[in-house]
């Protein structure tokens, strides 16, 4: 065995064991979670969707380099197509559902990615910008499809598998979301580790120098768009199923702008990176918009410059280069 | 011809305010290469402040507009000096962040020491009328701000093709560390062309307050439109913004008067397909 393969089966164990005890923390997050506040299982599935989207964020903005403030449009269109599938045509198996959501996302990934790839820069900001408002002035005037600004509703959703009842304490949906979440990261994982994730991360790095190599970076980028929206439509038709209501505010430039602010605020370009993001950023707003409701965009304003001026890696990042260069002075 | 009368001067007016405030934000944009999201919330200061000098110190309009000004350009100072200075150069996205993050924090202090109510910036006696061209009458506030967007505009382009600081500005835009290279000194430029640009988006802010209200959320509601003003224009481009704030004015005017329903909805499809067709904005050149 040549020094390099033995270089290459440690790397790849080393992830591996890595990958298990990212596993491994996210289920005991998730049980002392349920344990913490079984009251509050609403909340902890609604972080779940919200971490679905901030993932598929973290695929076009944190691996590729794309600029967007228009994610939610990918979430938005995910949830509307499984609520329109349950409340217009009476399909209310919640695998089916989420499929329908992964269509609906992959769907509004490709238009959107079309789109939004032919500009840069700030051209790119402004085109994902006024996609998300068209898409959300598309779904408020569609009334009849979408409930308009009533929200749709009438969402009913049969029993997982047959077996489990969605109950009113949302247990069922809590851990339909677990689940969801898990199976979502490990295929994510493999996805970035991919030659298809590092061509990703490539483009992001030097563009011209991919095209050099004979690689295309719009059709890569365009794939990882279809890609990103099937995870942000799992999020949304998770919050569809959960909340058994879709409203507007699953297609806001606001929705859009938190979800940034939430991958930014873990570390963009790294999995756990946006999960933790989406925690931290969930659990303070719940926490700080009940305290002082007031004070709360303030608070989100004065913790956005700090996190640009004292951990521009975001706290993951930040604390996973501490903990690298710890292991790096021990001899 | 009445109604397309008055969606002309309606989007006339409305286009003008939009070029007053947003041409501050293209400049910089082309100068400084900073997405500056906090653009807007100078303009929100600055109709505040005229509202406040107008109505709790019983100022006049141009008293106040002064004040709203100068004032604005004082906060704003400090703010470039602590904040802007170490996000110059740095990638879009740590901009966007740091920018939006000021912006949501002075739209949450606006909201705590103003209170979340509409504020009015009263009109002098002047400026109320309307004022009769014969065959038609038009209120005098639209022609006042048509006039300051016509001077403005002027004036801007006097100081940038005819005078010194307009050489200087104009090499920096081009490429900012030769014209260093050769003896401007940019940071001066960068210093003066921030300043200019807060203070016309305050001037903006209260000269628009009719048409554009000031509330708490003004900075995020209308950051959009003066985004897409300049990336509709090109950065840094005096006729493509014009261009672009009358073309916008107009789309948006006539939406809003004949389908008003679908207004919003013809807006941004129309932004869509122009940045699609023209990547670089209306008046971008290719770098």
């Amino acid at each position: 065995m040549t020094e390099e393969t033995v270089a290459v089966t440690a790397r790849q164990s080393r992830s591996i064991g890595r990958d298990l005890l990212g596993i491994g923390a996210i289920i005991s997050a998730a049980a002392i979670g349920y344990l913490l506040f079984p009251d509050n299982l609403a909340l902890l599935t609604r972080i779940i969707a919200i971490a679905l989207l901030v993932l598929s964020l973290d695929l076009v903005t944190g691996y590729c380099g794309v600029a967007t403030l228009g994610h939610a449009a990918l979430f938005g269109s995910g949830a509307y197509a499984a609520g329109i599938i349950s409340a217009h045509y009476g399909i209310a198996d919640p695998i089916l559902m989420t499929l329908a959501g992964i269509v609906g996302g992959a769907a509004a990934g490709l238009v959107c990615g079309v789109i939004i790839l032919r500009a840069h820069g700030l051209p790119q900001l402004v085109l994902s910008i006024a996609l998300i408002y068209l898409f959300h002035e598309f779904a408020n005037k569609a009334s009849s499809w979408t409930g308009g600004s009533d929200g749709l509703s009438g969402i009913s959703t049969d029993p997982l598998l047959g077996m489990f009842e969605f109950d009113l304490w949302g247990q069922t949906a809590y851990f339909f979301g677990v689940a969801l979440l898990l199976a979502v990261l490990m295929l994510l994982r493999v996805l970035v580790r991919s030659p298809f994730g590092m061509l990703c991360r490539g483009i992001k790095e030097d563009p011209l120098r991919i095209i050099a190599m004979g690689a295309s970076p719009k059709t890569a980028l365009i794939k990882m768009y279809v890609i990103s929206g099937a995870v942000a439509g799992v999020g949304g038709a998770l919050n569809a199923i959960s909340t058994q209501v879709v409203g507007l505010d699953s297609l806001s430039f606001t929705l859009s702008a938190e979800s940034l602010v939430m991958l930014v605020l873990g570390g963009g370009g790294s999995l756990f990176g946006a999960l933790t993001g989406t925690v931290v950023f969930m659990l303070f707003e719940d926490y700080v918009s009940a305290a002082n409701p007031f004070h709360w965009l303030t608070m989100v304003g004065v913790l956005l410059i700090a996190v640009v001026l004292f951990a521009p890696k975001g706290l993951y990042g930040t604390a996973a280069g501490f903990v690298a260069c710890r292991r790096e002075k021990r001899p | 011809m009445q109604t397309f009368f008055s969606i002309a001067v309606d989007a006339f007016a409305y286009g003008m305010v939009l070029f007053v405030i947003s041409i501050g934000l293209s400049v910089t944009m082309g100068l400084m290469r900073v997405v500056n999201l906090a653009h807007g919330a100078f303009a929100m200061i600055g109709g505040y402040i005229a509202s406040y000098a107008a109505q709790s110190l019983g100022l006049g309009y141009a008293a106040a507009i002064l004040l709203a000004v100068f004032g604005t350009v004082a906060i704003s100072i400090p703010i470039e000096r602590l904040l802007y200075r170490r996000i110059y150069g740095a990638p879009e996205l740590t901009q966007v962040l740091m920018t939006i993050g000021i912006t949501f924090c002075i739209i949450g202090i606006a909201n705590y020491a103003f209170g979340p109510t509409l504020k009015t910036i009263p009109l002098p006696t002047a400026l109320q009328g309307s004022a009769d061209l014969g065959f038609r009458s038009i209120a005098t506030h639209r022609i006042f701000a048509i006039v300051c967007g016509l001077v403005v505009a002027g004036a801007l382009w006097y100081a940038i093709e005819k005078t010194a600081f307009g050489v200087k500005l104009r090499a920096s835009v081009d490429n900012a560390s030769m014209a260093a290279a050769l003896g401007v000194r940019t940071e001066i430029i960068y210093a003066v062309s921030f300043a200019v640009a807060v203070g016309l988006a305050a001037f903006g802010g209260v000269l628009g307050a009719e048409l554009l209200p000031v509330e708490p959320y003004y900075a995020l509601r209308y950051m959009v439109t003066f985004l897409v003003v300049v990336s509709v224009g090109g950065a840094g481009s005096i006729p493509g913004a014009l261009l672009a704030c009358l073309l916008l004015g107009g789309i948006d005017t006539t939406g809003r008067y004949l389908m008003p329903e679908f207004g919003e909805f013809f807006f941004y499809l129309a932004v869509i397909a122009i940045i699609c067709i023209f990547p670089r904005g209306l008046a971008g050149r290719v770098r």
